[in-house]
């Protein structure tokens, strides 16, 4: 069954329409990848499904309820999460703190049982801390934890990202080029844990990469988008040898 | 013992501006605005007192409370009214600043309207004694002020880097979009800092009143200028620096008068403002900022 589908989803600036017509489905714990060119739209898909643009056209359906017109924290609260491409952890807040910011919607304690430290919040952040360290052992950063995020490894700081993602307890988790930057094994380990979190987080995922190994290699599912428009779906198999992809990574007909 | 009394004596009027400066301090942190209202709200923090004390006649805890309630009120309600478009459209800074100097000027010609222009005088609103400890006098105000600023930083430092709500102060401080998208209801969150800074503004606002009882629409103009020095000698965005800033900024008071330039006071605290914009422009605490290209 579909958690997230897209129907008919289209955003113009001005007179330029980035994205047309964009239409595809996630199931429960697939991993689908969304491919194509420099300037193809795949981040301004991101985009449109978090609200950070508002499309012009179509629906968004998650779990069936068409979430165009929330606010970015609702539509986050309802079950949709994404790293960056440019990463964007709070930097000067510890790794774990990082992690349970992302739990903050979860907990319900009011403001002055927080100030003084009223059984409630005592009940609730224990419990956010318990699910933070253990979040953080999957990505093997519990010994980091209380470490400033800026002062990570590049490498941590992209899992890291996901694992802040993670938190939110999204049931789509959206990776804007999670693979980028690092090197042939990180990458590697990258795949091995994104299957990890699938399995363990039961989460569809939707990712964006230019690394066409990686995408090949993990995703069920590829979409291929060109100047705003689906040109091409499908297993890896038939992304490789579709002439329309071919024609538009290396041009020509 | 002069000396020491005199610097207990600063820490008393700079506990009053440190709770101020605290104001200035957490709304900079998270959305990058001087408030320039925030100084007119002590003045309404100072009014409602009145009112509630004087006016109506209640006990004095009450008029504390109210003047708490009323001012978080205010604060929430300027910040979703000349704010909170600005802050979502993304407007320039400029613009931001221009509207917090309207706020103010509305704030205070609006109070002259209900209260006039001339002055009330406050009662004694704590027992003023002086106590002797050894050789050392201290007033009992100093001492009331000194505790209540103390205990509301404890508890303002729980508050921020311990609760949820702290965490997400923080969160929309260092990238209000990433806030958004962890789930974060940012516009609360700044709403919530706005009603945190003006309810310690109300708690300064009832701390100036006993140790300078005459209230004047006017009254935040000066008070808020000098809180907002000591936010900047502190370092603009840090909590413990604006606290440290307002204690130096009373002892530096303290001291000029104490040696006999009582007329010269204003001129210390806003000469001390030039030295440290020339020679540590992120103040005390504060970090150097690099702007993001």
């Amino acid at each position: 069954m579909s958690v997230l589908e897209t129907r008919n989803l289209g955003i113009s600036f001005g007179g330029l329409q980035a994205l047309q017509d964009v239409h595809f489905s996630i199931n429960e714990g697939e991993i689908i990848g969304l491919i194509g060119p420099n300037g193809a739209g795949k981040t301004t898909v991101f985009n449109l499904l978090t609200d950070v643009y508002i499309p012009t056209d179509g629906v968004i359906e998650l779990d069936g309820e068409n979430i165009v017109g929330q606010k970015t924290y609702q539509i986050t609260q309802n079950g949709i999460a994404r790293t960056f491409q440019n990463i964007r952890l709070f930097k000067d807040i510890s790794v774990i703190d990082n992690v349970k910011i992302a739990m903050n919607s979860q907990m319900k304690y009011s403001v002055l049982s927080g100030i003084f430290r009223f059984p409630a919040y005592r009940r609730e952040e224990k419990e956010v801390s318990k699910r933070a360290h253990e979040l953080l052992q999957v990505f093997h950063l519990d010994e980091n934890a209380h470490d400033l995020a800026r002062n990570l490894p590049y490498g941590q700081q992209r899992k890291l990202e996901i694992a802040r993602a993670l938190a939110t307890n999204p049931k789509v988790l959206l990776l804007d080029e999670p693979a980028a930057g690092m090197n042939p094994t990180e990458t590697m380990e990258l795949m091995e844990t994104i299957r990890l979190i699938r399995d363990k987080f039961q989460v569809a995922v939707l990712l964006i990469e230019h690394d066409m190994n990686f995408v090949m290699g993990i995703c069920e599912h590829i979409v291929v988008l060109d100047y705003g428009k689906i040109i091409a779906e499908g297993n890896a198999e038939e992304i490789r040898n579709n002439p329309k992809v071919i024609a538009a990574y290396l041009g020509g007909e | 013992m002069d000396f020491l009394s005199q610097i207990i004596n600063g820490l008393g009027i700079g506990s009053i501006y440190a709770l101020v400066a605290l104001g200035y301090s957490m709304v900079y942190g998270i959305v990058q605005l001087i408030n320039f209202a925030h100084g007119d709200i002590i003045m309404v923090g100072a009014y409602v007192t009145y009112v509630v004390l004087v006016v109506a006649g209640a006990p004095l805890w009450v008029a504390i409370l109210a003047s708490i309630l009323f001012c978080t009120f205010a604060g929430v309600l300027i910040e979703r009214v000349a704010y909170r478009r600005l802050l979502n459209m993304n407007a320039p800074r400029i613009s931001l600043l221009i509207t917090a100097i309207g706020v103010s000027i509305f704030l205070e010609n609006l109070s002259q309207l209900l209260f006039t222009s001339s002055g009330k005088s406050m009662p004694n609103l704590f027992p003023n004694q002086l106590l002797g400890l050894g050789e050392v006098q201290i007033s009992s105000i100093s001492l009331i002020n000194i505790s209540t600023s103390v205990i509301l930083m404890v508890l303002l430092q729980i508050l921020v880097n311990k609760t949820k709500i702290g965490k997400a102060m923080r969160a929309t401080s260092e990238d209000a979009d990433a806030a958004k998208l962890m789930g974060i209801n940012t516009n609360t969150t700044i709403a919530f800092t706005f009603g945190i800074g003006s309810a310690l503004a109300a708690v300064g606002a009832v701390l100036y009143c006993s140790a300078y009882p005459m209230i004047t629409p006017y009254m935040g103009g000066m008070l808020g200028l000098k809180a907002f020095v000591a936010a900047v000698l502190g370092g603009i965005g840090s909590i413990p620096g604006a606290m440290l800033g307002g204690y130096l900024i009373g002892i530096a008071e303290s001291l000029t008068k104490a040696a006999g330039g009582s007329q010269i006071t204003d001129a210390v605290v806003f000469g001390i403002l030039i030295i440290i914009l020339l020679f540590k422009p992120a103040g005390l605490l504060g970090k150097n900022v690099q702007e993001k290209v």
